[in-house]
């Protein structure tokens, strides 16, 4: 597997041939990106899927120059927080909040998870769950602040470029998600399900340090 | 106060965790509709069972096969591209491509044609002008698109068009009114698919083997090809038939402006 600069100068040369190349490198985490952006597993595919086809038609049309001259990372990233961000606008008009949470369930995969024990991977996957819960409660810039730079793992600088905002701004989003998600975690559960429920940060902790 | 027990590291490190991977349709979606793949489905013709394949460009491929894998390996060695089985055709192409066998001129159905020379791709659109129900010798698409002189070469790409049925190129003929080869399982084939379409091949046949290549109406005197549906309102009392357009001529009638006969290479 080249480096992104590679693959954009092979682009540059040869999109057709490149492509699929780009697909493979790219298209799990741009699912990742519109998946914690949007909850749900099936907008989530139209969503990656588009910005791969949009990403193919933008670069039909550039110059071989400006296509080499691409970072992929940041560019990609760009492409699908606008198309759910567009999405989102119109899920707003017609679901309401109650609905989003079963949705999340279908975002995990368990049989991939082959570490640890069964009891250890449904905790986990209840960490995970009420971690992807908490992200959607975040404000629409903060969650995309904090998909990109912690889940994604993009830099500052390339999180900034993405979005379109200053790194002062993307690094005070980012704290500010974190503070959130952190309040979001160690509070108490509502509803509870039993009636000896501990604190969820105290639930959560051995299986959040558990991962590695 | 109680301390925080989530750290950022922790928080951080649960975050990444929470990557997925996407669903195979991810990418094979992107290369499908980036016209860099293609899927395939099974459609019912004339001719019995076929497969379609098709791209975000447009139908790529039309062909027979006896099993989906002798389909697909043909398609991978002739266009190169990978392939996929689909469910079904999508059910606007479903409907445009039914309509477009039924007859139906008017239905768009857009094609990759990609990889194809300038001069084939006009002779496929040229024999998407010709009636169902109707016949063009080699020579009229030759002349219709410029090349008078390109009889055999019109020949030669109709023979390889990619997308039988869809494209009509059963309803081009030899130019002495013989039904010629066809890409779609030879003369035979080619006859079912006229006759399925509503013309009399058999008749259309005995009447080039008696010398006819063009019909006129006395009361008219206009001068058309045989198949040409003006030509075949024309009552048998007032049909006349010519060997050539210059007999016709001489006989004070003028080409019809619907199906425009040429003049044929002997």
């Amino acid at each position: 597997m080249d480096t992104d600069a590679a693959l954009a100068s092979r682009l540059a040369r040869d999109l057709e041939a490149g492509f699929p190349d780009l697909v493979e490198g790219h298209r799990d985490r741009l699912f990742t990106i519109a998946l914690r952006l949007l909850g749900d597993r099936r907008d989530a595919e139209e969503v990656a899927q588009d910005a791969l086809v949009r990403a193919f038609r933008a670069m039909q049309g550039y110059q071989p120059e400006r296509t080499a001259a691409l970072r992929l990372r940041p560019w990609l990233a760009s492409i699908a927080v606008n198309l759910a961000r567009n999405r989102r606008r119109r899920a707003d008009d017609r679901l309401p909040p109650s609905q989003l949470e079963p949705m999340l369930a279908t975002g995990f995969d368990l049989a991939q998870d082959g570490r640890s024990g069964p009891a250890q991977r449904a905790d986990r996957l209840e960490t995970q769950r009420e971690l992807a819960t908490a992200l959607l409660a975040l404000r629409p810039s903060v969650r995309a602040a904090i998909v990109l730079r912690h889940v994604d793992g993009l830099s500052v600088t390339e999180t900034a470029e993405a979005l379109g905002r200053p790194e002062g701004t993307i690094k005070a989003q980012v704290h500010r998600g974190l503070r959130e998600l952190r309040a979001m975690l160690e509070s108490e559960p509502a509803p509870p399900l039993t009636t000896t429920a501990p604190k969820r940060a105290e639930r959560l902790r051995p299986a959040l340090e558990a991962i590695r | 106060m109680t301390i925080s027990t989530l750290t950022d590291a922790v928080l951080e490190r649960a975050l990444r965790e929470l990557r997925a991977t996407a669903p195979a349709s991810v990418g094979s979606g992107a290369l499908v509709a980036t016209g860099l793949a293609d899927r395939y489905a099974r459609i019912d013709t004339a001719l019995g069972r076929a497969f379609v394949a098709w791209n975000g460009r447009g139908v790529s491929w039309v062909g027979q096969a006896p099993d989906a894998d002798t389909f697909e390996s043909r398609f991978r060695a002739e266009v190169g591209r990978n392939i996929t089985a689909a469910e079904a055709l999508p059910a606007r192409l479903a409907d445009a491509i039914r309509r477009r066998l039924a007859g139906d001129r008017r239905v768009r159905i857009p094609l990759d044609l990609r990889g194809h020379t300038p001069f084939e791709v006009a002779v496929w659109m040229k024999a998407l002008e010709i009636p169902r129900g109707e016949v063009r010798p080699y020579g009229w698409v030759a002349a219709e698109i410029g090349r008078p002189r390109a009889v055999r070469a019109v020949g030669t790409a109709l023979a390889h068009n990619p997308v039988p049925l869809v494209v009509p190129c059963h309803r081009v003929v030899r130019s002495d009114g013989l039904i010629g080869q066809y890409s779609m399982g030879g003369p035979d084939a080619k006859r079912r698919v006229l006759v399925s379409e509503g013309l009399d091949t058999g008749w259309l046949e005995a009447e080039a083997a008696r010398g006819i290549r063009f019909t006129g109406s006395d009361t008219t005197h206009i001068v058309c090809n045989p198949t040409c549906r003006d030509a075949r309102r024309v009552t048998p009392r007032h049909r006349v038939t010519f060997p050539s357009l210059a007999a016709a001529a001489s006989a004070g009638y003028r080409p019809c402006k619907h199906c425009r006969p040429v003049s044929l290479a002997a």
